[in-house]
């Protein structure tokens, strides 16, 4: 069972209306390696991997969903009060009209969220490549973000998520490392 | 009804952020190093002093977690804004 | 922090017909954990503030990252 924080892991601060950055957003909110792709895909593969790495699956899927949450804080405030011209200049016209101020799981060009974006392969080396190559996308994604806006503050809070992209991928490694081993034996490095 | 947060309440939401981040950073940890002792000790220590630090944030500014997770005053609180992203 | 540099450098072939602005050097980031294997016990690590501004408990796996988007250059929302 999960229980509900009602706080983020992270501050969230933006320091402008900006809705052309919040449709970049987007694509880390409903896109093919966004947050809640990663969620879905770690907590879906700990039924058929080996029970030593369900653990990590669990809480790394878990905090998954917190980014998920700042994600959607960002466009939140990002998009909070802009009016409907203000957003079809940023492009999210036809988003508005489907939509309102509502969010969606889509990705920045709005083609909407699809199981296909997630892999279950069950085996466990095949889905933890799987895992470390989407937490490393996530990375990139980040950077190119990062670099679309002058927005100190935002820049602030994606500059951790995407350090987090980085721990997340060396503990798969580890985990990959850990299924690589002979036996159950414990490792001590 | 929008009531007003002081700078303690973001000094007091900041201090339990970085206690928990310190625990997921070390959870993450632990799952692929489940030997380690003195991070196991780390943790230990750092999930009594996110509890203490929780409690007194709860008392000030209302249940973090529902379902019996945390207490609640009268009228019921969890209901209350602020939701976390209107912070 | 971390000593090792975090980038690497490229250098594209440049055509003679190609009408943007050639970029004589591309650029990429290799982070710190390609180069870990597995974590080692007892690494140092940041203060409690410190880890959580930047995203990660040791200074062992940090990777900084600056915006190419330099102050007011951004396209208006």
């Amino acid at each position: 069972m999960w229980i509900y924080q009602k706080k983020l892991q992270y501050p969230v601060r933006v320091s402008k209306c900006d809705p052309r950055v919040a449709r970049y957003l987007v694509e880390q909110y409903g896109g093919a390696d966004g947050e809640l792709s990663a969620a879905l895909r770690y907590l879906n593969q700990r039924y058929s991997i080996p029970d030593k790495v369900i653990g990590l699956l669990t809480d790394i899927g878990t905090e998954e969903f917190a980014h998920l949450e700042m994600i959607a804080t960002m466009i939140y405030k990002l998009t909070k009060d802009a009016t409907p011209r203000q957003l079809e200049e940023a492009g999210l016209g036809p988003n508005y009209v489907i939509h309102d101020n509502g969010l969606f799981y889509n990705n920045s060009s709005g083609v909407p969220w699809t199981a296909a974006y997630i892999q279950a392969k069950g085996d466990p080396l095949a889905d933890l490549y799987e895992d470390i190559a989407a937490e490393e996308k996530a990375r990139a994604t980040y950077q190119w973000i990062i670099d679309m806006t002058d927005d100190v503050d935002l820049q602030d809070s994606l500059k951790f998520l995407r350090e987090r992209e980085i721990v997340h991928a060396m503990r798969f490694k580890e985990a990959v490392e850990m299924i690589k081993a002979d036996r159950d034996t414990k490792k001590v490095f | 009804m929008s009531k007003q947060l002081g700078e303690n309440y973001y000094r007091k939401l900041l201090e339990l952020q970085q206690l928990e981040f310190a625990l997921v950073e070390l959870t993450l940890y632990l799952d692929t190093h489940p030997n380690d002792l003195q991070a196991l000790q780390q943790f230990n220590q750092l999930a009594q002093q996110r509890q203490q630090c929780a409690t007194q944030f709860e008392m000030e500014y209302g249940p973090l977690m529902q379902f019996g997770h945390s207490f609640s005053k009268y009228p019921w609180q969890w209901v209350e804004t602020p939701w976390p992203w209107q912070v | 922090m971390n000593a090792t540099k975090q980038t690497r450098d490229w250098y594209p072939f440049v055509g003679p017909f190609d009408p943007c602005p050639p970029k004589y050097v591309k650029t990429y980031v290799v982070p710190p954990n390609q180069f870990i294997p597995f974590q080692p016990m007892n690494l140092p690590q940041f203060p409690l503030a410190d880890a959580l501004r930047l995203g990660t408990l040791w200074p062992a796996l940090f990777s900084p990252y600056e915006s190419k988007c330099r102050p007011g250059e951004a396209q208006k929302g």
